[in-house]
């Protein structure tokens, strides 16, 4: 995070507890533009305030962050550069998958530090994708195995390139060591992950959702 | 999760719906009443003065039970069954005298059938409003399926409902056959029945008590589900924010090992049919580290098999490599992944902490190096430590998989 400004936070979480946290954790490193307790509060504070990154919990009465995605989405240009970095003190596998594919550009855990909060801060800011070795490990085992009938190939299947960064930072690997291990760039890293993020999202594999549903894994 | 409380007050006119809460007949006064914003009882009179011209009044008043539809239930359970609910008092009184007015009407212009049917049919529909009507003594005032099944409804009130409908049955058969045919009639019929009862009856009770087993069943999901959302906003919450404070490992350890237990146990999978699985034996050996060692253990496990003995031992030398990252790394936190795959089981123990040269290591870690390798060798499988002082360690496993355990 070496840029020059730095970057524009707003926090949405229904615990006051957790914000004010995330305020004095994230403070040094990043300019907290505003925060929001409820689903509509979080729509037009982000809308105003126009933010780089917001920090947005999973679980909120009133639809939860998927609802704060899609208010700020439909609320016109202003909404359209923000992006999203969802928190939650659940890694429950319907959860995660269900906040990424709403539009969410990366996942962590409430119990992270706050260096590692800032960190992922940074990098969705730059554009990037925060992929937990947890997230990683949800891929791999959604996407394992021959699809039954790939009804699009370019989004229902991994490449041998893409499973082999995942299953890297499922092992804990950060995107530097696995950018050595593959004799590859970092940047090219980032792009298999962005790449896999993107299928997340828009991959109609029929398995994604059945798993997601069906498994109740922490 | 979401409520959708407070949806209405949007329109400015309310759609024309038959009221739900306030109704006579089919609600449609109330309905067109709110639709018009005006009292209800100005409708209703308009209605009956609408009958008195040529019935328009009525006709007009069908064709809006048919065409409007019923009002949305606002209220809390959605999509409720319909269960067969009774009539409120007003309700009873408006169609008693509806009857009454029906009864005469037809006795006036001559249309009034012989009172050898009247009887009867009198008869039958006290008893069957007996049977189905409200009493007090029954906190849910419903007569369902379930509450004869379960001995909720009284006994008594079931059968004197039920003898007057056969008496009325009786009567209708007496007045139209003589006496002399009556008894091989009844006869016939009770026979009939009985037989029918028979043939039916242990199956439909079945069906009954599966009802109500699924319906139980279901409340208890519910009710779980609930907890889980109160929880789950609640305590975990707490559970995070003191993980977050960076005063005390121990403390963190501590609210962990809490997370884990209560998250086990809220969203706790069945415990498989055939026995431990390696995903659940992970997990567990994960939380035994985290609770002892004070670290974090990031597990992460793709696809999922069964614990045999070569699975378990596998398991074993996991934990041991696990454990030996947590106290020798200098690191709080060790990733653990584990894939199963078409033909073996991986298993990948990470740590960023200090590491060291496999070349030269010294002789007490040389004996856990060796507790792992050599467990793994004597299951067929394989294990190799790479270690570069100062960049961290990863402990590599390998157990081929002979027999087809892999499941999806």
């Amino acid at each position: 995070m070496s840029t020059a400004q730095r970057v524009r936070v707003f926090v949405v979480d229904d615990h006051e507890l957790f914000r004010s946290g995330v305020r004095s954790g994230l403070g040094t490193s990043c300019e907290i533009v505003g925060d929001a307790g409820s689903v509509d509060e979080a729509v037009a504070g982000i809308l105003a305030a126009t933010p780089d990154v917001v920090l947005l919990d999973v679980h909120m009465p009133a639809g939860g962050g998927r609802a704060v995605i899609e208010g700020v989405r439909a609320g016109g240009a202003g909404g359209a550069s923000v992006q999203f970095l969802a928190l939650s003190v659940s890694d429950a596998a319907e959860d995660v998958i269900g906040i990424i594919r709403a539009g969410a550009r990366g996942y962590v855990t409430k119990s992270i530090s706050a260096d590692e909060l800032a960190a992922a801060v940074g990098r969705i800011h730059d554009g990037d994708v925060v992929f937990s070795p947890r997230l990683a490990g949800f891929v791999l085992d959604a996407f394992a195995g021959e699809a039954p009938a790939p009804i699009d190939p370019e989004l229902d299947l991994l490449t041998a390139r893409e499973r082999e960064t995942l299953r890297y930072i499922a092992r804990g690997y950060t995107y530097k060591e696995v950018a050595a291990e593959l004799h590859l760039s970092v940047k090219t890293v980032e792009t298999h992950v962005s790449a896999v993020l993107r299928k997340l999202q828009l991959s109609n594999r029929y398995e994604l959702t059945r798993w997601a549903s069906e498994r109740q894994l922490i | 999760m979401c409520e959708h409380a407070g949806v209405a007050q949007v329109n400015a006119r309310p759609r024309l719906e038959r009221s739900r809460s306030d109704r006579v007949i089919g609600g449609v006064a109330a309905g067109v009443a709110q639709h018009l914003g005006i009292e209800p009882i100005v409708v209703r009179i308009a209605f009956v003065a609408l009958t008195l011209a040529a019935g328009f009044g009525v006709v007009s008043y069908l064709l809006l039970w048919v065409l409007a539809p019923q009002e949305v239930d606002a209220g809390s359970a959605p999509s409720r069954p319909r269960v067969l609910g009774m009539p409120s008092t007003r309700q009873a009184m408006g169609g008693g005298l509806v009857l009454i007015g029906v009864v005469l009407l037809l006795v006036v212009s001559g249309f009034w059938f012989s009172d050898s049917l009247a009887w009867p049919v009198s008869l039958a529909a006290i008893g069957f409003a007996i049977l189905w009507a409200r009493s007090g003594e029954e906190g849910r005032g419903r007569w369902s399926l379930e509450g004869v099944m379960t001995g909720q409804t009284s006994l008594p009130r079931v059968a004197i409902g039920s003898l007057l409908i056969v008496a009325a049955m009786a009567v209708v058969l007496a007045n139209n056959y003589s006496l002399a045919a009556a008894g091989p009639m009844l006869l016939a019929a009770a026979v009939a029945i009985g037989g029918l009862g028979l043939l039916v009856g242990p199956w439909a009770w079945n069906v009954g008590r599966e009802l109500i087993e699924e319906r139980s069943q279901r409340v208890r999901t519910e009710a779980r589900a609930e907890m889980a959302a109160h929880l789950h906003d609640s305590v975990l919450q707490t559970l995070a924010l003191i993980q977050r404070a960076p005063e005390s490992r121990e403390m963190a350890s501590l609210a962990r090992t809490q997370e884990r237990e209560l998250r086990a146990w809220l969203y706790g999978r069945a415990p498989s049919v055939a026995g431990a699985r390696l995903r659940d034996a992970i997990d567990a050996m994960a939380g035994r580290v985290e609770r002892d060692q004070h670290v974090k253990v990031e597990a992460v496990v793709v696809g999922d098999a069964e614990l045999d003995e070569h699975v378990a031992a596998l398991v074993a030398a996991v934990g041991e490599a696990t454990l030996n990252a947590a106290r020798h790394s200098g690191e709080t936190e060790v990733s653990v992944y584990v894939e199963v795959e078409a033909d073996a089981i991986s298993a990948f123990i990470r740590d960023h902490g200090t590491g060291f040269d496999p070349a030269a290591v010294a002789s007490d870690r040389r004996g856990i190096a060796d507790s792992i390798i050599g467990r793994l060798e004597a299951h067929g499988g394989m294990a190799a430590v790479h270690s570069t002082p100062g960049d961290g360690t990863e402990v590599v496993l390998r157990l081929p998989v002979t027999s087809p355990r892999k499941t999806a």
